[in-house]
This record gives C-alpha cells, structure tokens and sequence, in this order.
C-alpha cells in the first residue's frame, strides 16, 4: 500500500511539473501552437498523401521487395 | 532513368536538409553556450547571471521548436523518393537513425522540460544537470544523423547480401568510429558551436547598439567570444582532417575543391581564384586569376610537402604511374559485378548452386566498383567544380573572419568600450546570416563535391532513386519550399521579437 502510495504521488509529482510548467508559458504556447500544426501538416498531409513508403506501397513481402530492388539494380546499366 | 526525375529529387533532398540545417546549429551550439552560463550562475549565485541563461533559454527554446521533426521529412523522402537507396542501405542506415530517433524522443521530453519549467522547482544543481545533459543529448542526436551521412561517404563495416540486395552490418564499431564518421561529426558540431556563438555576439553588439542591457551583452559577449575562439581551433584542427580523408578516400571530391584538374608532387593550395567557364575536358588554365601558397596542397592532403596529389584527369584517365586506374576500367568492373547480381538470383532461382557460387564470386571480386557500372561516360564522375570550390572558400574565408571576430569581441569587451566602436557592433550584427552562410557552404562542399556517389562508388544518385512522376516531386518541392519558408519566417519573427523584448526579470517562457 505504501509503495502504491509513494509510486502515485510520485506520478501525480511529475504531473504537476508538467501541467504547471506548460500553464505558466507564454511565449512557449505559441511555440506549441507551431510545433503541433506542424506535425499536422507533416503526418496528417505530407505523410498520408503525397510520402508513402514507395516499396511498402507496391509489396507486402520482403522477398517481393528485394526481387524488385534487384530487378531495378540490375536493369539500369545500358 | 529520367534525368528530371533525378535532378528533382535531389533539388528536393537538398531543399528540405538546407532548411533543415537552419535550425539544427543554433541548438547544437546555444545549449552548451547556455549551459556554460548556467554554470557560472550556480559558481557565482549571482541572479544577473540566471536572467543572462534565460534569455538565451528562450531563444534557444525558440529555435528548437521551429526546428524539431524538420528532419522528419528528409526520412520520409528515403522512404518515398530514394526507396533504391533505403533498401540497398539496409540497416546500416536504419540503425543510427532509430538511435537518434529514441535518443531525441526521451532527451526531449526529460532533461529539455526541466529546463523550462523547473526552475524554483528542482534543485539548481539538478536544473544546471538537465541543462547540461540537454546540450550532449542535443548533440549525442546529431552524432547518428552524422554516422549515417558518413558512412555514405566512406561505407565502412559492411557486408553486400545479393540475396537481399541489402548491405549488413559486419562491424558496428566500425560504422561509429569510422574515421570519417569521427571527423564529421566533430567538424559539423564545432561549425555549429561557432555559429552559435556568432551569433550570441551579434545578438548582444544589437543590444549595445541600441544602448540597452549593456551589462547582460557584454557578458553573454565574454562567454560566446571565448567559446567561438576556442571552437575554432578545433574547426580548423578537425577540417585539416577532413581534407587530408577527402584526399585520401574521396580524390575526386578534393580535386574539385581544388580544381586541380592536373595532379602534381608539391602542388600549391589556390587561396584565392577566379575560374574560367568549365569544359569537358577540364584544363589546369581554367583560372582567371588566383593566388597559391606552394607546396601547401600537398602538406594538407599528405602530411608531405612534395607528395603528389592527383588531379581530376588522373582520376578520370588514370595514371599508372601512381597506381591510379582510369574510370573506363572501374566502369567495366562494376558492369561486371552488376551482372553477377543478376546472374546471381537467376541461378538461384533455377536452384543451380554451382553457378551461382561462380557468380558470387565475380560481384564479390568487383563489387568495390559496383556503382560504376551505372556509369555511362568517365566524366560522369566529376562532380560540379564551381560550386565545390566556391563554397569551400567562402567557408574557409568566413570562418577566418569569425576568428578576427572573437577576438576582436574580447579585446573591446574586456579592454575597451565596445558601445564606443559602433563599426564593430554593426559588422557583428552583420556576422549572423554570414555565420549561416557559412555553415550551408560547408554542408555544400560536403554534399555537392560528393556527386554522383549517393553511397561512394557503390551507388549513383541515378540508381538510387524511386521510378515516380518527375510532376510528383515537382509539387513535392513547392510544397516543402512553401512550408519552411513559413517556418524560417515564424522563427526568425519570434526570435526578433524576443530579442527586442530582451531578458526579463521572470525569464521569457
């Protein structure tokens, strides 16, 4: 029960810091403002629609992948 | 392959690392000027001293948001753009990266909310603690960015599996302290140390100039002067090795530097030259003017004043004499390695294990050439000398000029009254998008002299890239151009507005 305890308020410590910290920001709310908008635009729209595992797309298999990679290696050269 | 399509995805990879290497810098650089000030704040306990840390803090906090996961996109254009290149890399790439990856993740979310939010909150000791280890994670981050970057340029610990088409780690070690990794990474962080304090020194002389916080600017002045002068003997000393590697595993690359187009024992370093147009053929005249120090280009390369240092056409058309063979021979060695790969999973295929032992043994015997046989002209092999020379210079020239600076910052700082030398204020001032020029040149010499190689001698950047629409990457480029010019313009509008605001009583959070 006391190591419950102490592991709890030990959690609800690191809270706070976190929770108050983020509270009493002022230039640091606009940074986060960026940063999340930012990671909009990169995973919601950059990564979704127009960056998409090129392999990963076409294969499922990784032996598919390599015989492609290969196929591709091996035709190049004229 | 579409020379578009190539020219595109690497006008994209170099855009989206140029933008990238705006940020990255001032946060390698500014947390180790930071943590230095803090240190002396818990030395001294003076309060002065914890308003000058915060301040900085701010700025660096700044920096560090508009930056961070900027590098994200380079990893999502190995996946997208360069899948040739991903899956011939293996894990030998991937490794480093998830490193940095899970380093980044938990430095970030740890020792950097410390810093921010626990003063008053946690011991000084154990703030200063987090300050510190903010700057070596932030720093321990861009080693493995760098061991990847270096292992292209030297692929060191590596073994090729033709079942896979994939290169394996035969050496950890090998791959982090390839001597070429080490160098990078010390020569990279050190640029960004005296970028960094360049720009500490430029923000202050502002502050001087406009009479305001003089006692905070002429200290954060002390501290980023001796900093950078320190830093710089170290960015000399580290791109004295990087010369002296080029010349030994990229040759080509150091003759371009150089526009030594005709190799010579006692060869002269050019100081300072004008080039004529370049030609195919690639003359040794094709200088307008110049100035040499003698024997200076064989002392930095060999440690020898009279070594001989080849040239672009030795390179090119070989020279026996030296033990140099011609690329029309390495070119016929790697089309012979290239189908042995071939040959290699046909047999396989046919379950014929004899041939392909054999031609295991022909990709092994010629695989060291490997990238050669997608070559299809020997000057292929010779990378854009303009702009390698040029942006050589143009680092070299400014980080001379940035050394003049340090000191000419401690002698007004500590024996003279700098807010009385208002030409030196302003050349300071001037100094910050000088520093970044610096740094993008020196990223340019890197990137650029190493063309074509994507991974030296083993794959061209025409092999690496993933067949897509030439139209696709074109709309992939307007929009990253689009996102970081936004992003450049919000961190530099932030960033001036909390340099005018200057350093407040409570900090700046």
């Amino acid at each position: 029960m006391t190591i419950n305890h102490n592991k709890m308020s030990f959690v609800r410590k690191i809270f706070n810091f976190y929770y108050e910290g983020f509270r009493s920001m002022t230039v640091g709310r606009t940074l986060w403002l960026i940063i999340f908008i930012k990671l909009f635009i990169m995973f919601a729209i950059f990564r979704l629609f127009f960056f998409q595992d090129f392999l990963g797309s076409r294969f499922t298999s990784e032996s598919e992948k390599s015989n492609y990679v290969i196929e591709q290696l091996t035709t190049k050269p004229k | 392959m579409d020379a578009s399509l190539v020219d595109w995805s690497r006008a994209q990879f170099a855009l989206t690392a140029f933008y990238h290497w705006l940020f990255v810098p001032l946060t390698l650089g500014l947390s180790f000027i930071i943590a230095f000030m803090e240190s002396i704040y818990v030395k001294t306990g003076k309060e002065e001293w914890k308003r000058i840390t915060k301040f900085w803090m701010t700025l660096f906090g700044v920096n560090f948001a508009i930056g961070v996961a900027t590098g994200i996109i380079l990893e999502f254009e190995f996946g997208t753009n360069w899948s040739n290149y991903s899956w011939f890399v293996g894990d030998i790439f991937g490794a480093p990266l998830a490193v940095e990856g899970i380093m980044a993740f938990f430095m970030e979310s740890t020792f950097i909310a410390v810093m921010f939010f626990g003063w008053n909150k946690v011991s000084k000791k154990f703030h200063l603690a987090s300050t510190w280890l903010t700057a070596i994670g932030a720093n321990l981050s861009a080693l493995w960015i760098l061991v990847a970057n270096a292992w292209m340029q030297y692929p060191a610990g590596m073994k090729f599996n033709p079942e896979t088409a994939r290169s394996e780690m035969a050496n950890f070690w090998e791959v982090l302290f390839s001597p070429v990794a080490i160098n990078k990474f010390l020569h990279t962080v050190t640029s960004a140390y005296v970028l960094s304090a360049v720009f500490v020194i430029g923000v202050s002389a502002w502050f001087l100039l406009r009479k305001r916080h003089a006692v905070i600017a002429k200290r954060s002045i002390v501290v980023a002067a001796v900093f950078g002068l320190v830093m710089s003997l170290f960015l000399v000393l580290t791109g004295d090795g990087s010369a002296r590697l080029m010349a030994h595993h990229q040759p080509m690359k150091f003759a371009a530097m150089e526009n030594l187009y005709e190799g010579q024992s006692k060869a002269p370093l050019v100081a300072f030259g004008i080039l004529k147009s370049e030609n195919e053929e690639h003359k040794k005249e094709d200088f307008i003017a110049k100035i040499e120090i003698p024997n200076f280009l064989s002392y930095m390369a060999f440690l020898d004043a009279n070594a001989y240092v080849p040239g672009i056409k030795d390179l090119v058309h070989g020279n026996p004499e030296h033990g140099i063979i011609p690329v029309s021979e390495k070119i016929e060695k790697g089309k012979l390695a290239i189908a042995a790969l071939k040959d290699f999973k046909a047999a396989q295929k046919e379950n014929n294990v004899a041939r392909a032992d054999s031609a295991r043994v022909v990709l092994d015997e010629n695989f060291k050439y490997f990238g050669y046989g997608y070559l299809e002209n020997v000057h292929e092999t010779i990378p854009p000398i303009g702009i390698t020379f040029y942006s050589f210079r143009v680092m070299v020239g400014l980080g001379m000029w940035f050394v003049i600076l340090f000191i000419l910052s401690l002698i007004f700082v500590l024996y003279k009254k700098p807010e009385n030398k208002r030409w030196f204020l302003y050349l300071a001032v001037l100094s910050i998008p000088l520093a970044y020029l610096a740094s993008e040149f020196g990223w340019m010499v890197a990137e650029f002299g190493r063309q074509p190689w994507v991974i030296q001698d083993l794959m061209p950047t025409s092999a690496a890239v993933s067949r897509l629409a030439t139209a696709s990457v074109q709309t992939t480029f307007i929009l990253f151009a689009i996102t970081f010019t936004v992003l450049l313009i919000a961190d530099i509008k932030i960033i001036t507005k909390q340099i005018k605001l200057g350093p407040k009583e409570g900090g700046n959070n």
